[in-house]
């Protein structure tokens, strides 16, 4: 929450309207916390945009920052508001230890228990093991139908699709490399803001970056799932991070109400779902079904996002497009829809370095793609992300 | 689990450097061979015009080839595994056994097949089996004798020789024994119960346990030795010498005597005077194995029991059409309709069940339940079934049900009125099964809109374990309808005896004369025990007394009265007797009193009784043989072998006397004819022969 306020601030305060001119608020976030019911509301009353402003949080999982967007959209498209900001936030960090139902169980009869011997009693039924907390990290990562943690999916796809423990390395460490390139290049100036917290400590860019990678560094990684022939490491997957994100979708009308100058267009989305299991495979599905609706072929978009949940499972993505059996049985297409040139696909690094706050990261690479696009001058553009669940989101992006 | 998945899943099973289809070398029919990168060599064993593999005749040929060629040129190491999706091997070919002729030419088939697997274990190279699904009797002692095994975690393991009344003969005996603890080894052969993977890892029976994305890094790990491997020990060796195996070998019989008794089931005897002699020495071991293999092939028990595989694979193949069906929609949550709803549950279908109430409805529930963690294994997996068995107290599942099951109580009038408020909500296609098994079907057709879609599926109790169903058919049935319940029952794994509707069906038309007789011996003064010890010397599971306290004696009266009233045919009055029981409460197991009295599921018997005769046998069972042959003859059930399969799976019927046909044919039917004669003489019209007897051919 401190981290969705921290991030909201300093974008309000260079609008030309007040922070009350929004109509609503939609926020993603995955882990909520008791303290912060509807953290849309929340982050709405702290940043100031007034007790009228309505507000609703959104979870599609990892899709709920690029859901918040896409259903604002929607909103304005309809002709419903003309002005809504839209984001993302988690923090992953302070996802809550659980107690186990044995403990609340004995917990909830002491707390029932209204004389001396009652209590003594349900005291007595106490048990160490009631301390041992469940992790609700471990929980939230693992799909309840499946029952395969989100690293283990990729483990699959890995397998049917020959990426092997080299591959995903390189890719990753070719990740960080670029990730330090543009934070050296000031890549995310006007995108990233330093957050200064109550400490005085100044955070300014994301420290999971690690420029010295290598395939060799990467190679000396224990597998971080499937112990001890996997192939996915602590090293090739996203990091698991706080962070919040947030953008501005405005009407026609409003644009030309408080003369604004729109970065870029939404065109289109789509979503897609499919076995829990095979999860990373989601954006191959929305991605294709977005590009036949719009007659795009492969070469006509000029850069992608990908959410790196895993580097595994971002190549098997790729390699699916390369499939032949796989565009055709699956995808409906008459052949592989093609190959992804690498200089057009997470050009500045990705969670891998950045880390992969669930809930934000839909947004990030939306508002990311837009910012590359503008300083590399392209026309149109995809940010697509797979969810754990067994989903895809995906969002086509012109310029102006 | 999607179109996606159905897509991706066959690259799922790692065949190394034969993956795509890849041919390797050699023109072998069933066997593929090809080298990686690395030198090491993937052998695939992919038997040709088969959906399983065995170890037929040419397939060990072919196995002593390509050995005969990788010791020409050695590998690296060596991957063995099988390329068909469903398992590993699933043992020998059993069809093959009939031909092999007398002992002499098995122990030189056996000393030759022997000599094979003995070459694979000799092998220089380092070898590991990799083994998915099905790893059984010949297919376990293949991957014997490779260096290592490794499984994927779907694999089950076993030596099922046993209830063929063999034992193995591939080196199982030898080898096994010496890889894990021998009791475990004795009580897998003794048993042939399987062996999950995870607790063969445990036994150290496989040395790991992958999903199958790890096969390859884990199979390079076995053959350049860097596989962890935690086995068996000093244990063994104590366990495995001489005075070990005495007294493990008389504990051992002791056991076995309980539930196979030598003079019907002479296998696991022979195994363990096998293991006790032989044991200490591998060589005398293979040696001795051959002789007790080809000795018991011999037998009568184990021809009757190779046959009763061949029954089972026949009715098998009578679920083979097709049913699409999704949805099955079951009315009456008592003991049937609660437990068929669960089975078929598990078994993926969609399921509604209703009832007037909601207490019966809660009382399946627990129970599908408590069934679902004996026979699960995975939590999701019971979970899965729950949500997929709906409780449906307004019975609103029949509208979408591609199939209705009527479980019901035994009223006509009720059934009927079931039926007239269900059908014209039903689906255009929607099959109506009754699980009657008293009242016709042609007076529950009557009033039907669509007579020809109602067909009888009887089910027996416990649904779990009762693999037989009699599909009843009736002079107006669909062709169609039929062979949808019947390939409806293949998808639950039940076994379909089709039977002409007529009192009583089949089994509990011939079980009924079983319970009589034996309360007409209770009547001359014999004691139960006695009475029942008589059956059970025989071979079946159970006497007839224990089994009436089974079934209910409120059942057992009702089937009586009712055949009774329909079949022309003279039975002993003793309804009396029953309905005295019934009355006062004493229905059986069910409610604690019956003949026996029942604690904790188990009845209280005396010890001391009088021992049987043989007499006493015939009078019990022969009136079983002559309602098989009278049913026979009215064409209520089409041939003798499904007689003998459905009496096998239902009742448990001597299974190594082979079925009620198969063995009155092996005394000699006239033997049996005139001792129902003599009985009709000497106790009565009800032990008249049937007509048919005469005209067996």
């Amino acid at each position: 929450m401190d981290l969705a306020v921290a991030c909201g601030r300093p974008l309000l305060l260079r609008q030309p309207f007040a922070a009350d001119a929004f109509d609503q608020v939609i926020l993603g976030c995955v882990n909520v916390i008791a303290d912060e019911m509807n953290p849309a509301r929340v982050a709405a009353l702290r940043l100031g945009m007034g007790d009228e402003m309505t507000a609703f949080t959104v979870q599609i999982n990892c899709g709920s920052g690029m859901q918040s967007i896409d259903t604002a959209y929607r909103y304005i498209r309809e002709g419903h508001s003309d002005l809504i900001l839209a984001g993302g936030t988690d923090a992953l960090s302070h996802s809550p230890l659980i107690f186990r139902r044995s403990a609340v169980d004995w917990y909830a009869r002491l707390a029932g228990a209204r004389d001396f011997w009652s209590r003594l009693k349900a005291m007595a039924g106490f048990r160490p093991s009631f301390l041992k907390p469940v992790i609700g990290l471990e929980r939230g990562l693992t799909d309840p139908v499946v029952e395969l943690n989100m690293g283990q999916t990729a483990e699959v796809l890995a397998h049917v699709f020959h990426i092997s423990r080299r591959d995903a390395d390189q890719y990753a460490a070719e990740s960080q490399h670029r990730l330090a390139h543009a934070q050296k290049e000031g890549s995310f100036k006007g995108e990233l803001e330093a957050s200064l917290a109550r400490d005085g400590k100044v955070y300014d860019y994301d420290d999971g970056v690690r420029p010295d990678s290598s395939v060799e560094t990467l190679a000396a990684l224990k597998p971080a799932f499937e112990r001890p022939w996997g192939k996915v490491t602590a090293g090739n997957s996203s990091q698991i991070t706080d962070g919040a994100s947030w953008v501005i979708l405005a009407s026609e009308k409003a644009l030309h109400a408080h003369k604004l100058t729109p970065r870029a267009v939404i065109v289109d989305s789509e979503w897609s779902a499919l076995d829990p299991s095979i999860m990373g495979l989601g954006p191959v599905l929305c991605a294709t079904a977005l590009m036949r609706r719009h007659s795009l072929a492969l070469g006509d978009i000029g850069l992608w996002e990908l959410n790196e949940a895993f580097a595994a499972q971002v190549l098997a993505c790729l390699a699916a497009w390369q499939d032949e059996t796989f565009c055709r049985k699956v995808l409906g297409l008459d052949g592989v829809l093609g190959r992804i040139d690498r200089d057009k696909l997470n050009v500045d690094g990705g969670a891998i370095g950045l880390g992969h706050p669930v809930g934000a990261s839909g947004n990030r690479i939306v508002l990311h793609l837009v910012n590359a696009m503008k300083r590399l001058g392209v026309k149109q553009g995809i940010a697509t992300e797979c969810i754990g669940g067994g989903q895809g989101g995906a969002m086509l992006i012109e310029a102006v | 689990m999607g179109k996606v998945w159905d897509v991706l899943a066959p690259r799922n099973l790692e065949l190394g450097p034969l993956a795509g289809g890849a041919s390797g070398q050699g023109n072998w029919k069933h066997w593929k061979l090809a080298r990686d990168d690395a030198g090491i060599a993937w052998l695939v064993l992919d038997k040709a015009g088969a959906g399983a593999n065995t170890l037929s005749t040419d397939v060990l040929s072919e196995f002593d080839d390509v050995l005969a060629a990788i010791t020409r040129d050695p590998p690296k190491g060596m991957v063995l595994r099988s390329g068909k999706p469903g398992g590993f091997i699933a043992g020998a070919d059993i069809g093959e056994f009939g031909t092999m002729g007398d002992a002499a030419a098995v122990e030189a088939r056996l000393t030759q097949g022997n000599e094979i697997i003995d070459r694979l274990d000799r092998l220089s190279v380092p070898t590991v089996a990799v083994i998915h699904g099905y790893c059984l009797g010949g297919g376990l002692e293949v991957a014997l004798a490779c260096d290592y095994r490794v499984a994927v975690d779907n694999a089950s393991l076993g030596f099922p020789e046993v209830l063929l009344g063999l034992h193995p003969g591939l080196g199982g005996t030898v080898r096994l024994p010496r890889l894990i603890n021998p009791l475990e080894a004795m009580t897998m052969m003794l048993t042939g119960r399987n062996v999950r993977a995870s607790r063969a890892k445990g036994l150290g029976l496989v040395d790991a346990v992958v999903p199958e994305r790890h096969v390859r890094a884990a199979a390079n790990a076995a053959v350049t030795g860097g596989l962890k491997t935690k086995r068996g020990g000093k244990l063994i060796d104590v366990v495995n010498s001489t005075y070990g195996r005495k007294l493990a070998a008389n504990r051992m019989r002791a056991e076995t005597a309980k539930k196979a008794p030598i003079a019907h089931y002479p296998a696991p005897h022979a195994l363990i005077d096998l293991w006790e002699v032989h044991g200490g020495s591998a060589p005398e071991m293979e040696k001795a194995e051959i002789a007790s293999f080809a000795r018991l092939l011999t037998t009568d028990t184990s021809r009757n029991l190779v046959r009763v595989f061949f029954l089972r694979e026949k009715l098998k193949g009578l679920a083979d059409g097709k049913f699409a069906g999704r949805h099955v929609h079951v009315i009456g949550a008592g003991a049937m309709g609660g437990d068929i709803a669960a089975w078929c549950a598990w078994h993926g279908f969609t399921v509604t069940l209703a009832d007037m109430k909601a207490e019966p409805l809660a009382g399946a529930v627990k129970r599908a339940a408590d069934l679902y963690g004996k026979i699960g294994h995975k939590g999701i997996d019971i979970r899965d079934a729950l949500d997929r068995l709906t409780p449906d107290l307004a019975g609103e599942g029949v509208r979408s049900a591609d199939l209705v099951i009527e479980a019901v109580p035994e009223t006509l009038e009720l059934k009927r009125k079931v039926y007239a408020g269900i059908e014209p909500k039903m689906k255009p296609g929607a099959i109506l099964a009754t699980n009657t098994s008293s009242i016709p079907l042609e007076q529950l057709r009557e009033g039907l809109q669509r007579p020809d879609h109602l067909v009888g599926l009887h089910f027996f109790n416990p649904v779990s374990r009762m693999q037989l169903v009699e599909v009843v058919s009736h002079d107006q049935v669909a062709a169609d309808v039929l062979a949808k319940a019947r390939a409806f029952l293949g998808r639950i794994d039940r076994l379909p005896a089709p039977v002409k509707s007529a009192p009583g069906f089949l089994v509990n038309r011939a079980l009924t004369p079983y319970m009589l007789e034996a309360s007409v011996m209770l009547g001359e003064g014999k004691t139960r025990e006695t009475i029942d010890a008589a059956a059970v010397a025989f071979g079946m599971p159970m006497g007839p007394i224990e089994l009436a306290d089974t079934v209910g004696l409120d059942i057992c009266l009702h089937v009586a009265e009712t055949l009774k009233a329909s079949l022309d045919r003279p039975m002993p009055d003793l309804s009396h007797v029953l309905k005295e029981k019934v009355d006062k409460g004493e229905l059986g197991r069910k409610t604690g009193q019956g003949f026996y009295a029942w604690k904790d599921g188990e009845a209280v018997k005396e010890r001391e009784a009088a021992a049987p005769t043989p007499e006493m046998t015939d009078r019990l069972i022969l009136p079983m043989l002559d309602v098989c042959m009278a049913c026979l003859r009215e064409g209520v059930v089409a041939d003798e072998d499904t007689v003998d399969g459905s009496m096998i799976f239902a009742t448990g019927f001597a299974p190594f006397r082979g079925g009620p046909m198969h063995y009155a044919r092996a005394r000699g039917v006239p033997d049996v004819r005139q001792t129902l004669w003599q009985f009709s003489q000497r106790y009565g019209e009800r032990f008249r022969p049937d007509a048919g007897w005469n005209d067996l051919k």
